[in-house]
């Protein structure tokens, strides 16, 4: 069987973490790897898979378009702004792993099938990833909530430097996103870099404001949903709750990584790389179910 | 030396010390007095800046741009100054605004190894001309030459000062004279010092930064902050006007102030409570000592051991959800039915 050709764009944490997912997928086979940086160890790691790699970021793309059909941008909300309109032109099924907010909002328990029908693809960010599916299962017991908070704590190892360099972003757009996704009134979201040592798994705690919560109807949904989660990204898992107390619902949430690039405690890495290798897969299993049917 | 400036955030820090339930009228009064006494900067708001009214760590009675303009209104001479920490606030919804709201100077602070997260705050104050200084919080927590390496990042995005923030009280004199003296020596814009007082050290160690080459003294009216509260500023004024070190201070207005207003904000005298102690010594953010104390009683475990397992596992100011963590932790709980348990407000 003919596997779906990627390229990545961006060849730091999230990169890299991508190239060893797509290098273990039945579907996916990386086209190209591109960077800017030719010392870096995204790149490094993907010569030692074989894997073709170029230090011309898009414009290696635009050089040979039939290296892939669908691409992973993992470079930067600004670049990706960029990035967006030459895809488009190339008629490339963008999946964008900044917080730059062009596509479409994708979270694969919720969308996925509205998504592949789309060009460009946002997975918004992983503390949006981790919080939306659960706020998004509140909302269905409890439609008229006013309020509701994402504190969302990742380990200082695991935030790379381009992390760092949007972190206006990455805190804008996850509350934007929540608000937009679940319809909820008001949302707001805070992001925590930990530096403690050993390095914490990333962390997520959903307050939700509410005078009589039904908990024992949130209890069976968020369940529900955390399965659900859990086909894709493995490690995610309901820590505490829900709970009541003093007018608000808690609801915690941990993601322990895959240990693909880096190490387990970067479970912010893998839901968002799991999320994006989740669509590239149906988005492929799409296509030639559409080529099979074409040809009958 | 540097002219010394003198940053007051008795109404920002002493706003952790009320549950952030300043009022109004508290900050005009405030304000309104204050003004002629000779500070650079009033810097007002939630205690965790911008943005950070939240069921996490608080929320604020009145709304950041509320506070701001109230303020506005009363500060004729002394800048008006708001405190980001980026991941609570972000530009579009609480800088600009801020601007709008005719804030002159911002603080822009990060935990200590973190600084790279400030550059985009940064950047986008300077390039609209405001007054930009970094801060890198629990200093304590990094050697001499890492702070030196994370200060010299914020003034490559253009801060105009770097204020190193004592944030857990847990400095010795010696910390403060060798950290300052190798920053002030290494930095082309100045240091500044934000002390707390958990080993009653405040206005010493804000002196010795001072001597070692800070000319930023950041600090509150009658000491009014979290936990064990910070460098009384009307304090240092008095010990610098005897030592003959020329600021350009009010002393008596800053007494008056501090007698007639601040003393109507407190709802205890500003004191070192044995929480506030063993927070300096674990070397934990004093803002976390009302969710210690909370959990403590919830958790039925010793509020000081709760103190020193955060600070072994070197939780910082955002985190105020791992405390009950701890505390179950420490009460032997966890691990067993985790949905049974209604967690106590942390607030």
């Amino acid at each position: 069987m003919n596997k779906m050709k990627v390229g990545i764009i961006g060849t730091g944490n999230i990169g890299t973490d991508l190239l060893i997912k797509v290098s273990r997928s039945e579907y996916l086979e990386c086209g190209i790897f591109a960077g800017r940086n030719a010392d870096s160890e995204g790149i490094r790691r993907a010569r030692s898979l074989g894997v073709n790699t170029s230090t011309d970021s898009i414009r290696a793309i635009e050089e040979d378009p039939g290296c892939c059909e669908i691409v992973f941008d993992a470079t930067s909300a600004a670049v990706h702004r960029q990035n967006a309109v030459i895809l488009e032109k190339l008629g490339k099924f963008a999946i964008d792993l900044t917080p730059s907010k062009i596509g479409k909002m994708c979270v694969p328990a919720l969308n996925m099938a509205e998504c592949l029908d789309a060009d460009n693809i946002n997975l918004i960010t992983c503390g949006g990833q981790a919080a939306i599916p659960i706020i998004h299962a509140i909302m269905k017991v409890h439609p008229d909530m006013e309020y509701v908070e994402l504190v969302s704590s990742i380990s200082s190892k695991s935030a790379g430097p381009g992390t760092r360099l949007n972190i206006d972003e990455f805190t804008q757009t996850t509350r934007d996103a929540i608000e937009s996704f679940t319809g909820v009134r008001r949302a707001k979201a805070i992001i925590v870099l930990n530096p403690a040592e050993p390095p914490v798994l990333m962390h997520n705690t959903i307050y939700a404001k509410m005078d009589k919560p039904d908990l024992p109807r949130l209890r069976r949904e968020i369940s529900a949903m955390e399965k659900n989660i859990r086909k894709y990204v493995p490690g995610y898992r309901v820590t505490l709750g829900p709970v009541a107390e003093n007018g608000r619902v808690t609801t915690m949430v941990e993601v322990v990584g895959l240990g693909d690039y880096l190490p387990k405690y970067s479970g912010n890495l893998d839901i968002i790389t799991c999320a994006a290798v989740n669509m590239a897969e149906a988005y492929a299993g799409k296509k030639r179910a559409n080529r099979i049917g074409g040809k009958l | 030396m540097n002219q010394l400036l003198f940053f007051d955030s008795t109404l920002r820090d002493g706003s952790h010390a009320v549950a952030h339930q300043l009022s109004r009228e508290n900050i005009r009064n405030y304000c309104r007095q204050i003004d002629t006494a000779g500070l650079h900067v009033v810097i007002v708001g939630h205690g965790n800046g911008l943005g950070a009214s939240s069921l996490q760590v608080g929320l604020a009675a009145v709304a950041d741009d509320v506070m701001l303009r109230t303020a506005r209104k009363e500060l004729k001479k002394t800048k008006l100054g708001a405190f980001l920490i980026p991941g609570f606030g972000t530009i579009k919804d609480n800088l600009q605004p801020a601007i709008d709201s005719g804030v002159d100077l911002f603080c822009v602070a990060t935990h200590c190894t973190e600084a790279d997260v400030t550059r985009q705050h940064i950047e986008f104050l300077r390039r609209k001309a405001k007054d930009v200084y970094g801060v890198l919080m629990m200093y304590h927590r990094a050697t001499k030459e890492k702070l030196l390496e994370q200060a010299l990042k914020m003034q490559e995005y253009g801060a105009q000062g770097v204020i190193l923030m004592d944030s857990a009280g847990a400095s010795t004199p010696d910390m403060v004279a060798e950290t300052t003296a190798y920053l002030s020596a290494g930095l082309d814009v100045r240091l500044g010092f934000h002390a707390h007082n958990n080993l009653g050290l405040a206005v010493s160690n804000s002196l010795i930064a001072v001597r070692n080459g800070a000319s930023i003294i950041d600090g509150t009216l009658r000491g009014f902050g979290a936990g064990a509260g910070n460098c009384q500023l009307e304090v240092l004024a008095g010990l610098m006007m005897k030592m003959g070190i020329p600021t350009e201070l009010d002393l008596y207005r800053m007494m008056d102030v501090s007698d007639s207003v601040v003393c109507g904000m407190m709802k205890r005298s500003q004191e070192i409570s044995s929480i506030s102690l063993i927070s300096g010594v674990a070397g934990v953010f004093s803002g976390f000592s009302s969710h210690v104390k909370k959990a403590s009683e919830r958790f039925k475990v010793d509020p000081r051991d709760i103190f020193m397992e955060l600070g072994r596992r070197k939780m910082v100011a955002g985190q105020e959800d791992f405390i009950v963590d701890v505390a179950m932790y420490l009460a032997g709980r966890k691990g067993m039915e985790k949905e049974s348990y209604d967690i106590e407000s942390l607030l």
